[in-house]
């Protein structure tokens, strides 16, 4: 079963002057097709300005093709009747967590989105126990977010996209902002969500090391995709990959490295253990 | 050169929300250092670099800018603002001129130099961060994430600072992007000769880069030495919140597996050098049996 489809999907950003006429014209996504399975784990890699941002968007329905279409579970996302149960169905987190939270105690925080869609009471306390305890935050139910880490506040943000009872979780670079223990408890929180509850989860990063666990690796450029497949495939092509202004983890960097010198090293290894036992 | 001397600084004092931001920090700070400086979000790192910039006041101790007290009556201030330049986080969300050039000039021009001269700084500084020609007239908000931080970073060195002090240059940049940043950072240091304070997340980055690491936590200086010494203390720095490079834990772990490595190892290049080394001294070891 398809969490998401794109055929053929474009986006245009266009810039108009002050009398309305257009100015300029750039496609952020260019015919781009592809699928994510549900309960998969994919991330999307591509340089800034390589349209991913824009493509996720788009399963938020945050903004609709200007050519093509995208499925949602089975929803169009360009038909305005559906865009309510489609943001519900696809949760988004994005970059800045202090962007995102409003409320100034952590389980009103994680009831806002229930309260918005009419869930009664009683079941929002539940939902709100439920999500906090699934990105471990149980904990900090009733403190204040101003006096959370950058990875706790991630943390409620998540918490607050799982009290909507989604099907799938898109993550705009939800590291960029963290420290090293963040970004660990975040993808440690999301990679959970995944394995436990069934969420298709949706990871755009510049972290390499974030998506070596991924089942599925979409690379973006121009906004096109460029690459697809597992971690091992992708980061297998080390030259390709960086091509493309990205990076392979620094363990596959140095068994590549290692192999130009003659030394006999599988291409597609991507951890210090893997390296270990292959050497 | 910067001298921190017993340095404090509590937050909103005598509140229900009092915080011990710096306790009792020493240092020393020399002319022509690159120096990383890590820890946990919290652990006072902002705080520490508008201290050296004057943007905040210890709440007790003092600190030396070339040797003059920089809490005494008659020091001028606001030439340690322009001596330390401080590039903020996200520093792009700062542009507010119409033009990319008119953005830089405006530090010079707030310094009070002539028309000409602001020009000059204006030009060189762009020039010193790679920026294309042709955007100097576009407008800050044209640019690409890579270019708007670039022209941020122009605007405080065209006010030609002795010191820079960089808080987070690379958050949100692509792969390719924070290499920019970080080989300009290198090339400003060398060519220039200027001091380099980088405030980072990646470990990875400050192996690479940096000679010196100051490893704050809550408040205190955790480890301060070169990057090769500090990472040694990997299992020490994992407890408060920070890591070593991956290679360094690939070095470990070959050590455990009977491989005879350095595990000082704390970029690709050495540990790849380290890995060849050990293969061949095995393949002879083995020759002789």
């Amino acid at each position: 079963m398809n969490m998401v489809q794109a055929d053929n999907l474009s986006f245009e950003y266009i810039r108009r002057n002050e009398e309305g006429e257009v100015e300029s014209i750039s496609k952020a996504i260019d015919g781009v097709s592809m699928t994510i399975t549900k309960g998969d784990f994919v991330a999307i890699l591509g340089h800034n300005g390589s349209g991913k941002s824009t493509l996720a968007k788009h399963i938020n329905a945050l903004l609709s093709p200007t050519e093509g279409t995208l499925i949602v579970d089975g929803m169009d996302t360009s038909d305005e009747a559906n865009i309510w149960k489609v943001r519900q169905k696809a949760g988004m987190v994005f970059q800045n967590p202090d962007n995102q939270i409003i409320a100034s105690v952590v389980e009103e925080d994680v009831a806002f989105g229930p309260e918005n869609i009419g869930i009664p009471t009683e079941k929002i306390l539940k939902r709100v126990t439920e999500s906090l305890e699934a990105v471990g935050m149980t904990k900090y139910r009733h403190h204040s977010p101003n006096k959370l880490s950058g990875g706790q506040k991630q943390r409620v943000a998540i918490a607050g996209i799982m009290a909507m009872h989604p099907d799938c979780i898109v993550l705009d670079e939800p590291t960029a902002m963290l420290d090293p223990k963040g970004r660990r408890e975040v993808i440690k929180t999301v990679r959970k969500l995944n394995k436990e509850e069934g969420i298709t989860v949706i990871l755009i990063t510049h972290y390499m090391e974030e998506v070596i666990d991924a089942d599925k690796v979409i690379v973006m450029d121009n906004g096109k995709i460029v690459m697809q497949g597992t971690p091992k495939e992708i980061f297998s092509e080390v030259e390709k990959v960086k091509g493309y202004r990205l990076d392979v983890p620094q363990v596959t960097e140095l068994a590549y490295e290692l192999r130009k010198e003659g030394v006999n090293i599988p291409a597609d290894i991507l951890s210090a253990e893997e390296f270990v036992e292959a050497l | 050169m910067i001298i921190a001397d017993g340095v404090n600084y509590v937050y909103s004092a005598g509140t229900a929300y009092e915080k011990h931001a710096l306790k009792d920090i020493n240092l020393v700070i020399n002319d022509g250092e690159f120096i990383g400086v890590i820890g946990h979000t919290g652990s006072g790192k902002s705080t520490l670099m508008q201290l050296f910039n004057g943007l905040e006041k210890a709440t007790s101790g003092s600190i030396y800018y070339n040797g003059q007290d920089i809490y005494d009556e008659d020091f001028k201030m606001k030439e340690l603002r322009n001596k330390v330049g401080l590039v903020f986080q996200y520093p792009e969300h700062q542009l507010f001129e119409t033009t990319v050039l008119e953005d830089v000039k405006f530090g010079p021009r707030n310094q009070g130099l002539s028309a000409l001269d602001v020009d000059m700084r204006a030009y060189e500084a762009l020039k010193a961060v790679n920026f294309r020609e042709e955007l100097y007239d576009a407008s800050p908000f044209e640019l690409s994430g890579g270019q708007k931080r670039r022209a941020a970073i122009a605007g405080v060195l065209a006010m030609q600072p002795e010191v820079l002090i960089l808080d987070e240059p690379t958050a949100g940049l692509d792969p390719k992007g924070r290499d920019h940043i970080l080989k300009l950072l290198s090339k400003l240091h060398e060519e220039k000769g200027i001091t380099i304070i980088l405030v980072s997340h990646s470990m990875e980055d400050v192996a690479e880069y940096v000679d010196r690491i100051i490893a704050l936590n809550d408040g205190s200086i955790a480890f301060d030495g070169a990057p090769k010494e500090v990472f040694t203390h990997y299992k020490e720095l994992e407890k408060i919140g920070l890591r070593a490079p991956q290679v360094t834990y690939v070095m470990h772990a070959l050590k455990d597996k009977g491989f005879d490595v350095d595990t000082s190892a704390i970029t690709v290049k050495e540990a790849k050098e380290e890995i060849l080394k050990a293969l061949k001294k095995k393949r002879s070891g083995e020759g002789e049996l």
